[in-house]
């Protein structure tokens, strides 16, 4: 078993991040994939409260590799899903209990005992950002529909080009179709257009996004969702398939579909 | 031990040499290290290095000593890597790289031309992305998109084979001659010499344009015209 090392990053906060690592593991560990999350906010612990496993830390990043624990007791299992795990981060420290060298050793150590690893990066671009990055095969760049999201990718999509890493995927998130049809938002192809890196997934705005977020239960698991169908697309593009893109705004589409099904239930 | 059985390994990288040191006693690598220089002094005088150092604690005496000595040797050392993170840190604290990345464009600017008069030019064939900043004191020309947030500061002409939505200086020293062509320009901010442009309306010059300073020392856009 050698793991893939996937990095989700964004320059700007709040677009996302957290919420696409929780979702794209649960859905590559739905597919019978054995995933392990790692939250690289260290100092700003989010992933664990998203994937419902707040309660259950003992050991976190940090015990790993100050050699407080083994890695294996720092991996928390999943109450849903027995092949996914979270290696969360320390509450208490800030990002300097780090080094990107400590990040690529853990990464290796895991590489043998998982076939993903999604490690959620940090806001801005600073330290952090520096660590998550180290270790990864393949970057994720997630951003919003917004000129300042945008920006802030273009400048992180500029840092990973210096550090001759791959070259990053682009997942668009909160598209919201109405809205780009008065011209109120941009599109998909605006951001992609400025971004010029190749598209791995758009997710659509939906409030059920929140309302999973707050219950520790991610909208992957919610069959219903067109943004849980948007993350499982993504996961499987992960996995080299080829998934058509949701219609998103075509009237009498799926989009239409999924919420005159959701406004029946 | 003996020289011989110390492990240096010299590696060259596109801006300079990569040493890689093995274990061992910091006290008996670092005299090793200076005796392989000397033995090869003139291939090492003026160098630039980058120091793999493996696992090896270095305080910040240690690799300030190191730096200094290095110095007397006329070789800059501009980065030190280690799995340590004690010595990562310590890097960190003097201002060294702790890893090797392709050069930052910033430090394009260290050419040293005299002026754009003798009519070098600087080719950038990539998209200049938000938070980069090329100066240069002849002209530039980028086969790219010339993204929000991104900066080119030239002394002389600036061509860009691509769409330009980010801030173009050009004749930056005060050359009024100086010009900005590109084949779509959407600019935050546009300027020649010591003229800044007004706001430039969406939707405008999504054609190839020239800009050049008027007769009444407006910013004066002009579409370009095959002849």
């Amino acid at each position: 078993m050698s793991a893939k090392i996937v990095t989700i990053t964004s320059g700007k906060g709040g677009v996302g991040k957290t919420t696409a690592v929780a979702n794209i593991a649960v859905a590559l560990a739905t597919n019978g994939a054995k995933v392990c999350c790692i939250d690289g906010d260290i100092g700003l612990r989010n992933l664990d409260v998203i994937m419902g496993l707040e309660n259950r830390i003992v050991y976190d990043i940090v015990d790993v590799i100050e050699g407080r624990c083994r890695l294996r007791q720092a991996m928390i299992r999943d109450k849903r899903l027995p092949e996914l795990f979270l290696i969360p981060a320390a509450q208490t420290r800030d990002k300097t209990a780090v080094s990107p060298s400590d990040m690529v050793r853990l990464a290796d150590e895991l590489r043998g005992e998982v076939d993903w690893v999604l490690i959620d990066s940090p806001a801005g671009i600073e330290r952090g950002f520096r660590n998550t990055i180290a270790p990864a095969d393949d970057i994720l760049i997630i951003t919003n529909p917004e000129v300042s999201a945008v920006r802030d990718a273009d400048r992180v999509i500029g840092l990973i080009e210096a550090e001759e890493k791959n070259k990053p995927s682009l997942i668009i998130n909160r598209i919201n179709p109405v809205m780009i049809k008065a011209h109120d938002m941009l599109s998909a192809e605006d951001v992609l257009d400025l971004l010029a890196i190749p598209l791995i997934g758009i997710v659509p705005e939906d409030e059920n996004v929140i309302v999973s977020a707050n219950r520790g239960s991610p909208i992957v698991l919610n069959s219903k969702s067109i943004a849980g169908m948007a993350f499982r697309n993504i996961a499987q593009r992960l996995e080299g398939q080829e998934v058509p893109y949701l219609d998103l705004d075509n009237h009498g589409g799926l989009w239409n579909r999924i919420q005159r099904i959701a406004g029946k239930n | 031990m003996d020289e011989q059985t110390i492990p240096i390994q010299i590696k060259g990288l596109r801006d300079g040499l990569l040493i890689s040191i093995g274990d061992g006693e910091w006290a008996t690598l670092e005299p090793a290290l200076f005796e392989y220089i000397d033995s090869q002094d003139s291939f090492f005088r003026g160098a630039r290095i980058a120091l793999d150092v493996g696992a090896q604690k270095l305080k910040v005496n240690d690799l300030v000593s190191l730096r200094d000595k290095l110095s007397e040797h006329e070789i800059s050392l501009w980065a030190v890597m280690s799995e340590s993170a004690l010595t990562e840190k310590t890097a960190q604290l003097l201002g060294l790289a702790t890893r090797i990345s392709k050069p930052r464009p910033e430090q394009l600017n260290q050419f040293s031309v005299d002026g754009h008069n003798n009519e070098t030019a600087l080719f950038l064939d990539r998209t200049l992305r938000s938070g980069m900043r090329i100066e240069y004191p002849g002209h530039i020309v980028v086969t790219g998109d010339v993204n929000p947030g991104a900066e080119i500061i030239a002394e002389g002409n600036v061509l860009v084979w691509g769409r330009v939505r980010g801030m173009i200086h050009a004749g930056a020293k005060g050359d009024n001659s100086a010009y900005i062509c590109a084949l779509a320009l959407a600019p935050t901010h546009l300027r020649i010499a010591e003229v800044v442009s007004g706001k430039l309306k969406k939707g405008e010059n999504q054609t190839p344009v020239i800009v050049k300073i008027s007769k009444d020392g407006k910013l004066k856009f002009v579409p370009w015209q095959p002849e």
